[in-house]
């Protein structure tokens, strides 16, 4: 009797997880994949700010530096599902009265943007930190070099800079990718379908919660691992020439 | 205090406070009065769960972390597994599984919806709490890891040639060292967990942030509340830092 019970609710979960239609394997994936992009996206944002903020707090003037510490500070004591409405909304309406005064009417704001802007302001709190880190592990004598043969700012982060921060850097900026495909999920929350959604929506159809919870449970894991071996690849690359070379992971 | 006050902070403080004079001036607060009484149970809530859970995390993260560095593989394998399960699905999915997932579970069986427990399991709070907890667990758990590995292999040596028997020298020695180191990084986890609670507010547990909500489906106001909770909960994350900075002061650290 339990046997059955337990291959009638196993062939039901592969029905439900199926792909086409009846089961609900496509809405999942779909999801996942949203996930996926508002991740690389908002992730790619917070590394462009994080990079300018992190030499703008090392190099630039009082004033942008206390701007940057403004910034930090608070996008990192409030909630990120409070800023992700705070800026959802205030970007809505911000880019909806710039259309109005040139003319043009209000438009949907899409999803995918708005998670990526959403994110990426966050992401770049952190990485700002975390890119802050890195360039101070840089041996002040390398810089100290550069500028001594001359070069320019731009020439120095490039040739310099950049390069001899990376392996610091590669560990907290790993960790920062694992907290954006999760953050994603927040935007569950304001309505927009990536995995988490996607899996509520299913399951509050089918009513088997577990089931589907589960099933996202274990696309998330996937990509963790995944991402976890891929940067463990980073970090062995960033860290070539140097002593004890070793990746990590999750 | 003199370093502080450059001019250009001067300037900076004086645009602030300019700001914060037109919000008060310009938006719209004619809601605060309707729902000041609430404020403080439900700030009150947002601490409560913080301080519960993360106690309780502690506790467990305490065990999972020895499991995982001192304990036989039997032990450190399933720790390893539960943390890497916590650290890389979401929080909010963790939740969602939990009151979802177990709430539709339970009453299929008779014996549960009978029992004494049945009234406490048909609310939300104890799924958040359970959910939150083994969040903490799983992220403090690596922490008081890599916290029990980094002391010195010596001071245990030491208790061990005086004599202590093991449970002492892990009560005396090894424990409290490891949380002087990891109480840094505790701080930080600690306001982190702080800024996953208003999660608990998708499961209709009442705190700070659902009230907020509420007073945004009320009256369709959307700024206002949110400016008060962001710094309702930048308050709330201050204090938190000066509470371990206070701790770390206290405790006389040559481990460093």
């Amino acid at each position: 009797m339990l046997s059955f019970a337990v291959t009638a609710g196993a062939a039901s979960a592969l029905d439900l997880l199926a792909w086409s239609p009846p089961g609900w394997g496509a809405t999942l994936v779909a999801g996942l994949w949203n996930t996926i992009l508002i991740a690389l996206g908002a992730y790619a944002l917070g590394l462009l700010i994080g990079v300018a903020g992190a030499f703008g707090k090392l190099y630039g003037g009082p004033i942008l530096k206390d701007l940057l510490a403004v910034y930090t500070t608070l996008v990192r004591a409030v909630p990120e599902l409070v800023l992700l409405l705070l800026i959802y909304f205030a970007a809505r309406d911000a880019l909806n009265n710039l259309l109005n005064i040139y003319g043009y009417g209000p438009i949907e704001f899409s999803g995918v943007a708005a998670g990526i802007v959403v994110l990426g302001v966050v992401q770049g709190a952190y990485s700002t930190e975390v890119l802050r880190g890195a360039i101070l592990s840089v041996p002040a004598g390398q810089i100290e070099a550069a500028r001594a043969m001359g070069m320019s700012p731009m020439l120095l982060a490039r040739r310099v800079t950049l390069p001899l921060m990376t392996s610091a850097a590669v560990p907290g900026l790993a960790n920062l990718w694992l907290t954006v495909t999760k953050d994603t999920a927040l935007l569950a929350v304001i309505g927009f379908i990536e995995l988490t959604k996607a899996t509520s929506l299913a399951a509050g159809t089918t009513k088997s919660f577990l089931t589907f919870y589960l099933a996202a449970g274990i696309l998330y894991l996937l990509l963790s691992l995944v991402s976890g071996v891929i940067f463990g690849r980073i970090e062995r690359w960033a860290r070539r020439g140097q002593r004890n070379a070793g990746g990590g992971g999750i | 205090m003199k370093d502080f006050l450059k001019p250009h902070r001067l300037v900076m403080i004086g645009i602030a406070l300019a700001l914060i004079l037109f919000c008060a001036w310009k938006l719209n607060w004619s809601w605060l009065p309707d729902y000041l009484h609430l404020i403080p149970l439900a700030i009150w809530r947002t601490i409560w769960i913080t301080v519960v859970t993360m106690s309780l995390g502690m506790i467990f993260a305490i065990m999972l972390g020895f499991a995982q560095a001192a304990g036989p593989a039997y032990l450190s394998v399933p720790a390893r597994i539960y943390c890497s399960i916590i650290r890389g699905t979401p929080l909010l999915l963790q939740l969602w599984l939990l009151y979802y997932g177990l709430g539709s579970l339970f009453p299929q069986f008779p014996w549960i919806r009978d029992s004494f427990m049945w009234p406490i399991l048909r609310q939300a709070w104890p799924y958040a709490v359970l959910a939150l907890t083994m969040s903490v667990a799983g992220y403090e758990g690596e922490v008081m890891r890599g916290a029990f590995k980094g002391v010195a292999g010596g001071q245990l040596e030491a208790a061990r040639a005086m004599g202590m028997p093991r449970f002492t020298a892990f009560r005396r020695i090894w424990l409290p060292q490891a949380l002087f180191r990891a109480l840094p990084t505790i701080g930080g986890e600690t306001v982190l967990q702080m800024k996953s609670t208003p999660l608990v507010a998708t499961i209709t547990v009442v705190d700070i942030y659902s009230l907020a909500k509420r007073v945004t489906q009320d009256t369709f106001i959307v700024y206002e509340p949110l400016l008060i909770l962001a710094v309702v909960y930048m308050v709330m994350a201050g204090l938190i830092v000066l509470l371990f900075r206070w701790l770390e002061n206290r405790i006389p650290s040559r481990t460093a």
